[in-house]
C-alpha cells in the first residue's frame, strides 16, 4: 500500500505533532509544517509564532473575519490573533527567535546532512527567495525539527554532506519524512523510527547519509 | 513634533539616489500611498531598504516595477518575480539579509550602535567577508548598522503631533526604522487630534516622527 503525495504529507505532519508538548511555543514553516496543528491531541495547546508579529495566532480567518490590511501571516496571507494573544514588532519577534525564547521550529528542506546542517533557502541559479526568517529561527530556537519527504524525485535530500548554501550549520535536532525517524547525535544520524511500509535497506537506498540504525528501532505511528 | 504636510509635498523630499526605509511586511503596514506616489514621479537610483518586495502590484513592488531601485536590502524577494528577473540581469542588486540581522542592523542604526554580534549566518554565505568576533568562546559575526536618508513608515492611527499607533501585524519594521532615517515621514491611516492615542498606546513618539501624511483611511 502506497500512499500518494497528501498521504504522505499528512503522516509526517501527524508524527511532528506529536514532538510538540502542550504550552510549547514554536514557530511552523510554510508548507507542510501549516498542517501540524490540526493533528495536536486535543489536550495540546500550542503557542504559535508568525515572526511577522503574532504571538498566538489563531486559525485562517474566514473571508468574513479577515483584515488583510492589518493581520497578515509571514507569508502575507490573513492571519488571526485571539484573545490571549500579543501583536508584536519585529525587533521583538526575533528576540524572541534569537533569544532562545522558542521551543520548536519545523520546517521543510531542500537538503540536510548527517550533521545537521540544513540547507533550504537557495538553489543558486534557479530560486532566488531569499532566507526570510529561517537563518534566524534554526540558530535561535531550542528545537529544529524537519518535516519533508526523504527525497525529491527519488534524489536523496538527506546527505553526507549539503551541497547547497547553508542555511545553517550543526542546527537541526530531528528529521521526520515519510519513511521514519532520524535524530542527529554526537555519533552521527541515527534512525530511531522506522515506517514499516518500509524496510531499513530502502531507508539506506534513499539516503546518501550514513545512517545508525537505533538499537531499539521502533515502528514510526 | 511632526509637521503634517501634503503627499505632493512629501514626494518631492525623496530624491534621486537616495537609500529609504520602508516599512510594512508583505506591504501590510507599508507607507503604500506615499510609495505608490514616488513610483509614479519616477524618482530614479533609489536604494531601498525594506524587509521584502511586497507583491507584484503591491506597495513598494512598484518601485521595482517602473525601474526606480538600483539597490534593494531585503530578507525575502521571493513572491516577487520582477526583481528576480531584474537581478538576473543585473539591472537590480539585491543584498539577502536575514529577517532578523536586517532589524538589528537597522536598530543599531537608529540607536546609536557600531554594529551587532549575532551567531546568524555563521558558516553561510552570509558570513562571507565579515569580521567573526568571539565573546566568551562563543562566534558571532559583526553586521554593520544601516540608516536611510528617509525612512517611510505607516499607523493606523496617527496623532497631529506626530505619535503613532499600529493595528495588528502592521507595527513589524516600521517601529525600528523610524529611529534609523534623517527623516522620517509617517503616512496615517487615520489622523487624530492630540490626544486620540492614549500615552500609553503611543508606540512610536513623535520626537522620532518629522512629517505626516495622510494616507487611505
Amino acid at each position: 500500500m502506497t500512499m500518494d503525495k497528501g498521504q504522505i504529507k499528512e503522516f509526517i505532519a501527524r508524527r511532528a505533532a506529536r514532538e510538540l508538548h502542550d504550552g510549547d511555543f514554536v514557530n511552523l514553516g510554510i508548507g507542510l509544517p501549516t498542517m501540524i496543528p490540526e493533528f495536536l491531541p486535543p489536550d495540546v495547546h500550542v503557542i504559535l509564532e508568525s515572526e511577522d508579529g503574532i504571538v498566538g495566532a489563531g486559525p485562517r480567518p474566514d473571508a468574513e473575519h479577515a483584515d488583510p490590511r492589518y493581520v497578515v501571516d509571514a507569508g502575507g496571507q490573513p492571519a488571526s490573533c485571539p484573545p490571549g494573544g500579543a501583536y508584536i514588532s519585529s525587533v521583538v519577534s526575533f528576540g524572541l527567535i534569537r533569544g532562545g525564547h522558542v521551543d520548536a521550529t519545523v520546517l521543510g528542506a531542500l537538503q540536510v546532512d548527517q550533521e545537521g546542517s540544513l540547507a533550504n533557502w537557495i538553489i543558486p541559479g534557479k530560486m532566488v527567495p531569499g532566507m526570510g526568517g529561517a537563518m534566524d529561527l534554526v540558530v535561535g530556537a531550542k528545537r529544529v525539527i524537519i518535516a519533508m519527504e526523504h527525497t525529491q524525485k527519488g534524489e536523496p535530500k538527506i546527505l553526507k554532506r549539503c551541497t547547497l548554501p547553508l542555511t545553517a550549520v550543526n542546527c537541526v535536532d530531528l528529521i521526520i519524512t515519510e519513511m521514519g525517524v532520524m535524530a542527529v547525535r554526537p555519533e552521527g544520524l541515527v534512525l530511531t523510527e522506522l515506517n514499516p511500509q518500509f524496510t531499513v535497506a530502502d531507508v539506506r537506498a534513499a539516503t546518501e547519509a550514513d545512517l545508525i540504525v537505533a538499537a531499539d528501532l521502533v515502528p514510526m505511528a | 513634533m511632526a509637521k503634517i504636510i501634503g503627499l505632493d509635498e512629501a514626494v518631492e523630499i525623496v530624491q534621486e539616489g537616495m537609500t529609504i526605509m520602508v516599512g510594512g511586511f508583505m506591504a501590510c503596514g507599508g507607507a503604500n500611498t506615499i510609495v505608490e506616489a514616488i513610483a509614479a514621479r519616477g524618482t530614479k537610483n533609489l536604494t531601498l531598504i525594506a524587509n521584502d518586495a511586497a507583491k507584484p502590484g503591491m506597495g513598494i513592488a512598484r518601485l521595482v516595477e517602473n525601474h526606480l531601485l538600483r539597490r534593494l536590502v531585503a530578507s525575502h524577494v521571493g513572491l516577487n518575480p520582477e526583481v528576480g528577473r531584474q537581478m538576473a540581469t543585473g539591472e537590480l542588486g539585491v543584498e539577502l539579509v536575514p529577517q532578523g540581522t536586517l532589524v538589528e542592523r537597522i536598530r543599531a542604526g537608529g540607536y546609536g550602535l557600531g554594529g551587532v554580534l549575532t551567531p546568524t549566518g555563521i558558516g553561510t554565505l552570509v558570513a562571507e567577508g565579515k569580521e567573526i568576533i568571539t565573546v566568551d568562546g562563543k562566534d558571532f559575526l559583526l553586521e554593520k548598522p544601516l540608516r536611510a536618508d528617509v525612512a517611510l513608515i505607516c499607523g493606523h492611527t496617527v496623532d497631529r503631533s506626530g505619535n503613532v499607533w499600529y493595528k495588528g501585524t502592521s507595527r513589524n519594521f516600521n517601529q525600528v526604522m523610524a529611529f534609523a532615517a534623517d527623516t522620517v515621514i509617517a503616512e496615517a491611516d487615520h489622523l487624530v487630534d492630540v490626544g486620540g492615542i492614549a500615552p500609553e498606546n503611543v508606540v512610536t513618539p513623535n520626537v522620532l516622527v518629522d512629517y505626516i501624511v495622510e494616507g487611505r483611511p
